[in-house]
This record gives structure tokens, C-alpha cells and sequence, in this order.
């Protein structure tokens, strides 16, 4: 059976480190692993989107409408965005921070509020935390990225710390490696 | 070794393993990263070209002295290449040689939907379309004993899904073919209408036995399910298909899209009950099944425009698709934006403020169009903002050059923007030129370009002098602004826009994402003197917003640029 795993967020957010991350491990673990990413102009401030989808053989690189198992989200208005994507009992893992958009910056539109009560009223399970706040704990801003997917582990019984942790080690630069381990764990616990 | 690899690493693997010696590119998404993931095997001669059409003759040439190489593009940069590639048809190659262009259905990030198989069958030239990273690395391979065996070049038709996807690639190691040696041969390279007159027939031919070849050869293949439904299809619509009916339909895989095999159409139909092909774009094997007298399904149930999934695929054959929930409620957009302290927007305000009509370009810059600055009125294709306002400044006969100006990066103005100079200064019209020189080609993912005085892998490099070659080609008024400085920006643009001859304004500041640009400290909002009268909201700056009827700082985005502290009459906004 396919997982499907959809990592949404704002371009400049860091989502490709993470889908690297889950692609390294995944395909460690044995499993059939399809990525897809949006490079271009997209990527400039935009509403960015990444799918992972792991299992015995998976032909579509893409997630489509009611089929992603986790939506993992960098801001909650881009989890709000493409809630359509989750499976009926998927689960959202998603960072509080709030970017505005640029028709909110110009008054042409309103953030929505109260989106983390909202997508729970449609029946999604929804794990919601500053991971901005968690980042800068431990150390930065950047590391949103890694306080994520340490929170998704948590979902993942059949994947150890340490192998988690592993892939960490052979995804990041050494440099930022005990940054980022740091955040891996503040977004696990 | 497997390795989870993007398709177009595994491309630029694939020319690895076979033995490519150069490699000339012009960077495009989603094309971009043959080209850079070559750069890093230190065997390979990669380089970015000027232009695609440069780009396809250096490696024409590399090809012609008896080594294996390779060009890569996006869709329309196939448009520009297009004159090397008709007449590479006909003189056919002597080392391999493969071209790669990458569609980009659903305009992630192109101005157009164009289908470049085309530009395969307009030039007679063979096809490949690989629709995942394996047969991306293999397809590479294999193309270059195609483009040997046949004589011809060899396209390798990308898009985005097979691009920018990751999956599983097995790899071995590079083996170089013994070069074939270089020999005078005019009948075949000097394509004079004596000799071409001559090579039509053969490249007709050629055709010929590339349709027989592609009846029973390794890019295509049959896999028989429940005959009740036979689906032809090809790159990522295949893994779609794949997705909704695994084993359970009749599928026509091919990896050749030209030319189309025929007998092996027939006799896949012949075995089937219903026959549908699922194709992106344009109709164009389901033209060629309807050539053969086919019943089928194709554009009747799918669209001409955009991606395909595998749910739209399943709706449109009968099969139940999950569903999802939505919110009820309409989410504000988030569109691309230019980026905090990006150099280009203190030039776009100015045009604003000056009320400019904009004939604009290929770029980041093309951002300049979105809200707030709307300050961008034309956009068509590379190069295009210097030859159109030639023709509007003509066709307006003075009325309107003291108010309009074209804009155009550094690559771009390399690209193709600097034949369009040379019209303005030789056909003498009052235009004002911009030229967007950030220092780099920014919307691909910042290559090196012949302004910027690196090569490929960083190393320095020619560098053009672009004030000099802008007097060269006739052009005598050549102004240099920065554009984080909008007095002298408004200042040089009045007096441009003023004079009674064509300049060359050269709005020059690096790409703030650029390494070695170092931000300055983010700014301050000084709440007392700050009115919330949102003058800086005009600029359309991400790291800027108005809470609680003051303005704040995204300390995380803001570079301290200080341009919007410009815009502010209270001092509010001050230095970090």
C-alpha cells in the first residue's frame, strides 16, 4: 500500500531539505520512493507544494485530491490550502506561523482565522505547533524544516530515533548537524 | 548503486555513463539541472551558452568532430534552437548527439503550453520520452547509439513530473566510446541547396526506417491486463494510468513518440475492446491512431491544457476517485512575489511613480507585474521587450517614447535582447532601454551568464562590459543607477525619458539571494512616528505589513535594503 506524504509551505521555507530527508530515509528502509518538486518561478515567496509517496511500487509521482496521509505544513493557511488533499482520517502536522500573503499585505484579502478549529470541524487530525519557536530554540530560524519532520516521526512506529537521526547525519551539512539533530528532537518531544 | 535520484540528474547520469564529452545549455525550468548535475562530473566540458541556438551549434560542433555530446532547453528555448535543429536533420551528426527540451504542461514556470514533439516531427528527428528517473538515465544512453546508428541528433522530451520528480535509479560507470575521427566531408555538412537538395531524401528515408525501427524496439512495450480497455500512453501519463489501473488494463508504453510505430498501434488495438489514449497537450498520437483508422477515446474526454493526475484520469474512464474536504471558505491566494530587498523593485516603483508604460521580459522581473506595482504591461518571449518598443515607438511616431520603456535582465538582454538593441540604434527610435543587471540568471536558480564573469562551475571567466558593448552598437546615452536609490532611480529616468535618442539605462545591483551579497541588519519600525498611512505598503514588499495600524518588519525576510524607509515622510522605518 502507497503512503502518501504532502509537504506544503511558502517558496524559501526550506520544504526541499525535508523531502530529501523523508526520500534518503524511506528509500533506506527498503521501499519503492517518488518525489516530486516545483523549481521556477514558483518557488519565488509562492505557495509550494512537495509529494513523497513510499510503498512496495509507486508509478504516480504526484498526490492527488483524498489521498494524502499526511499533509505536513510549513504555515497554516498553505495546510488550510490543500486540506482537500487529505485522505478521509489523514493527519495534518502543521506549523502555527502565520506569513502573510501578498493580497493580505495589500488589503485585498484577510487571513482566515481560527483555521486550526476549522480544519478539525471536517474531521482531520490535526497536530498544530510553533515550530518557528522550536527552530529558534534550537539555534534557528531555518530549521523549521527539521522540527517538522521531527514531529511526523512521532507517526512513523516502525522507524526508529536512531535511524531517523542517521538520515539527519547524511542529509545535513556537518556544520548545522547538531542544530538540526536539536530541532529533530524539540519537534519530536 | 540505486539511488533516489531527480529526472534530470539521472539524465545528465546517462550522459555520464555513455561517454558525453561537452555539454552547451541554456538554462530553462524545468530543463535547468541536466546541465548543472553535468557540471559536477569533471570528465564532462559543460557550459552555459548565450542562447539555445548557440547552445545547439557548440554542441553541433562537438558532435561534428566525432564526440558524443549534448544541449539542453526548456520548450520554447527549442523555438530558438529551432533553425540548428532542421537543418542538424539533414547533415546528421557524426559523434552523438541528444538534444533534451522540456515541456512544461500546467505552466509552473513558462509563458506558453507549447507540445515539442512538433518540433521532432517538423524536423524529422527521432523522439524519446522517458517518464521516470530510470528511464530518463537509460533513454540517455540508448540515444546516443540511436543518434550513431541513424544519423541524426536525438530529442529527449522532459516535462516537469519526470524533471522534478525523485525515484530510483540504478547506476554503473561511465564508459567513453573511441572517438570517431573528423573527416572532410562537404556532401554531407555543407548544406548549400546542391547538397540539401540531395540529404532531403535520405532524411525521408531515415524516417522510414525509424518507424520500422520503433515497431519492435526497446522504448516501447505492450502490457497486457483485462483486454476490455487498451490505454496508449506515454511519459508521466503513463505512471497515472499505472496508479488507477496497475495490472488491470491493456497498456501501449512508448518511449518513442517520433516517429510512431504503426503495426504495433494496429495489433495492440486489435486485441482490446475500447482503446483510449491519454496524452498531455496536443493530440498527436491520437492524430496519428485516427491516421491509421482507429476507433478511440483521446480529447474527446481529455483537455488540450494543463497536468493530468491520476484522478482526473480515473473520472474521466469511470473509476470512483477519493474525496477530500475543504473549508468552505475561499483562501487568499499566495502568489509568487519578487524577494525582500530584491534589486528590481526599487526600478519597478519608479516606473510606477512615473507612470511608464512597461514592455517587459523573461525573468524575475516579470514579478513586476503582480500587485501592488502592476508596473509591467507587456510580456511575450525572451528578448522581445527591445524589438517591441522599437515597433510601438514607430508605429506611435513620438507620442509615446517619452513615456515608455522596455526592461530586460542581464542574461536575457545576452540572450537574445542585444539583436534587438542593434534595430533600435540602426533604425534610430527614441527608445529607453532598461537593462535589470542583477549579476546573475535569478529565476532558474542563479547560473552563471556572459555578464556575470564566471563559468558553469564558478570558475572566472570572459565577462561582456555592458556599458561598452551598449556604446559599441551605436548607442551613445549609457546611464548606470542603483536601484535601492529612488531619487537618482526617478532622476535618471526623466532625464532618459526626456532626451531625443535611444538610451541604455543599466540598473545594477547583485541578486540579494547571491552568497556573497551580505543583508544588512533588518529595519526598525519607530512606532511613534509610525501613522500606518501605508506608503510602504506600496511597494509590495513580503517582509512588510500593517498590524494594529502600524507597520512591521519581517525580521526573518528583511534584508535592510532601506528602500521602503524612502517611501516614509515620518522617519518611521529606520536603519537596524
Amino acid at each position: 500500500m502507497t503512503k502518501n506524504i504532502m509537504i506544503v509551505g511558502v517558496g524559501g521555507q526550506g520544504s526541499l531539505l525535508a523531502s530529501k530527508l523523508l526520500g534518503h530515509l524511506l528509500l533506506k528502509e527498503g521501499y519503492d520512493v517518488k518525489v516530486s518538486e516545483v523549481h521556477g518561478m514558483s518557488q519565488r515567496g509562492g505557495s509550494v507544494v512537495t509529494y513523497v509517496r513510499f510503498g512496495e511500487k509507486v508509478y504516480s509521482p504526484i498526490i492527488d485530491k483524498g489521498q494524502a496521509d499526511f499533509i505536513v505544513s510549513f504555515e497554516k493557511l498553505e495546510a488550510a490550502r490543500y486540506l482537500e488533499y487529505l485522505k478521509p482520517g489523514g493527519r495534518i502536522v502543521v506549523n502555527t506561523q502565520e506569513i502573510d500573503p501578498m493580497p493580505v499585505i495589500t488589503g485585498a484579502a484577510v487571513y482566515p482565522e481560527n483555521l486550526i478549529a476549522k480544519m478539525e470541524a471536517t474531521g482531520a487530525a490535526v497536530d498544530a505547533m510553533d515550530c518557528l519557536a522550536l527552530a529558534e530554540e534550537a539555534g534557528s530560524s531555518k530549521a523549521v524544516n527539521i522540527v517538522l519532520m521531527g514531529r511526523l516521526s512521532k507517526y512513523f512506529d516502525n522507524i526508529s530515533l536512531e535511524k531517523w537521526q542517521q538520515a539527519i547525519e547524511e542529509c545535513v551539512p556537518p556544520k548545522f548537524l547538531e542544530l538540526n539533530q536539536k530541532a529533530f528532537l524539540l519537534g519530536r518531544n | 548503486m540505486k539511488q533516489l535520484m531527480l529526472g534530470n540528474k539521472a539524465f545528465a547520469r546517462g550522459l555520464y555513463e555513455a561517454g558525453c564529452m561537452v555539454v552547451s545549455s541554456y538554462p530553462g525550468t524545468p530543463s535547468t539541472e541536466v546541465t548543472e548535475e553535468a557540471a559536477k562530473y569533471d570528465e564532462i566540458y559543460c557550459e552555459w551558452a548565450p542562447n539555445e541556438k548557440v547552445a545547439l551549434e557548440v554542441a553541433f560542433g562537438a558532435s561534428l568532430a566525432g564526440r558524443r555530446s549534448f544541449c539542453g532547453m526548456k520548450h520554447v528555448g527549442l523555438n530558438v534552437a529551432a533553425d540548428p535543429l532542421y537543418t542538424a536533420s539533414y547533415t546528421g551528426v557524426n559523434g552523438g548527439l541528444i538534444i533534451c527540451v522540456a515541456d512544461d504542461p500546467g505552466m509552473h514556470s513558462s509563458q506558453n503550453e507549447q507540445d515539442s514533439r512538433h518540433h521532432a516531427i517538423a524536423s524529422k528527428v527521432p523522439m524519446l520520452e522517458p517518464s521516470d528517473s530510470a528511464e530518463a538515465c537509460e533513454f540517455a544512453k540508448r540515444a546516443y547509439e540511436l543518434s550513431e546508428e541513424f544519423d541524426t541528433p536525438v530529442i529527449i522530451k522532459m516535462c516537469t513530473r519526470v524533471a522534478h520528480s525523485q525515484s530510483v535509479v540504478d547506476t554503473v560507470d561511465r564508459v567513453v566510446p573511441e572517438p570517431r575521427p573528423y573527416e572532410k566531408n562537404p556532401a554531407k555538412y555543407i548544406m548549400a541547396p546542391a547538397n540539401a537538395i540531395k540529404k532531403h531524401p535520405l532524411v525521408e528515408d531515415r524516417m522510414r526506417r525509424l518507424a520500422e525501427y520503433a515497431e519492435d524496439c526497446p522504448f516501447n512495450r505492450v502490457e497486457m491486463g483485462d483486454t476490455r480497455l487498451g490505454i496508449i500512453t506515454s511519459s508521466t501519463c503513463y505512471q497515472y494510468v499505472k496508479e488507477v489501473f496497475g495490472d488491470q488494463a491493456c497498456i501501449l508504453k512508448l518511449g518513442m513518440v517520433n516517429p510512431l510505430p504503426k503495426k504495433l498501434i494496429l495489433d495492440f488495438a486489435s486485441k482490446v475492446e475500447k482503446l483510449v489514449i491519454v496524452e498531455e497537450l496536443d493530440p498527436i498520437i491520437e492524430n496519428h491512431c485516427k491516421q491509421l483508422g482507429l476507433t478511440l477515446s483521446g480529447k474527446d474526454l481529455f483537455p488540450m491544457e494543463g497536468e493530468f493526475s491520476q484522478n482526473m484520469i480515473a473520472e474521466k474512464l469511470g473509476v470512483e476517485v477519493p474525496n477530500g474536504s475543504s473549508l468552505d471558505e475561499q483562501m487568499p491566494g499566495r502568489p509568487p512575489v519578487m524577494c525582500a530587498g530584491c534589486p528590481h523593485r526599487g526600478m519597478f516603483y519608479t516606473l510606477k511613480q512615473n507612470k511608464c508604460t512597461v514592455l517587459g521580459d523573461i525573468g524575475c522581473y516579470t514579478l513586476g507585474s503582480a500587485p501592488p506595482l502592476n508596473a509591467i504591461d507587456m510580456v511575450l518571449c525572451m528578448g522581445a521587450s527591445l524589438s517591441s518598443i522599437h515597433g510601438f515607438n514607430k508605429a506611435t511616431a513620438g507620442q509615446c517614447e517619452g513615456k515608455t520603456v522596455a526592461v530586460i535582465g542581464d542574461s536575457t538582454f545576452v540572450h537574445s535582447g542585444m539583436t534587438g538593441l542593434a534595430n533600435i540604434a540602426y533604425n534610430q527610435s527614441n527608445s529607453t532601454v532598461i537593462i535589470l543587471d542583477n549579476s546573475i540568471t535569478g529565476m532558474t536558480g542563479h547560473q552563471q551568464n556572459p555578464t556575470t564573469g564566471y563559468n558553469i562551475k564558478g570558475d572566472p571567466a570572459g565577462k561582456i562590459d555592458l556599458e561598452a558593448l551598449v556604446r559599441a552598437m551605436g548607442i551613445s546615452r549609457v546611464r548606470v543607477v542603483d536601484p535601492y536609490d529612488l531619487t537618482a532611480c526617478d532622476q535618471v529616468i526623466k532625464e532618459e525619458l526626456a532626451a531625443p535618442e535611444p538610451s541604455v539605462i543599466i540598473s545594477r545591483r547583485p541578486c540579494v539571494l547571491l552568497k556573497y551579497v551580505k543583508a544588512a541588519p533588518p529595519l526598525k519600525v519607530d512606532c511613534d512616528k509610525c501613522i500606518g498611512c501605508k506608503s510602504c505598503m506600496r511597494l509590495g514588499c513580503p517582509a512588510i505589513s500593517v498590524k494594529n495600524g502600524k507597520a512591521v518588519i519581517d525580521t526573518t525576510l528583511c534584508v535592510g535594503c532601506g528602500v521602503c524607509s524612502q517611501l516614509c515622510k515620518f522617519g518611521a522605518l529606520q536603519k537596524g
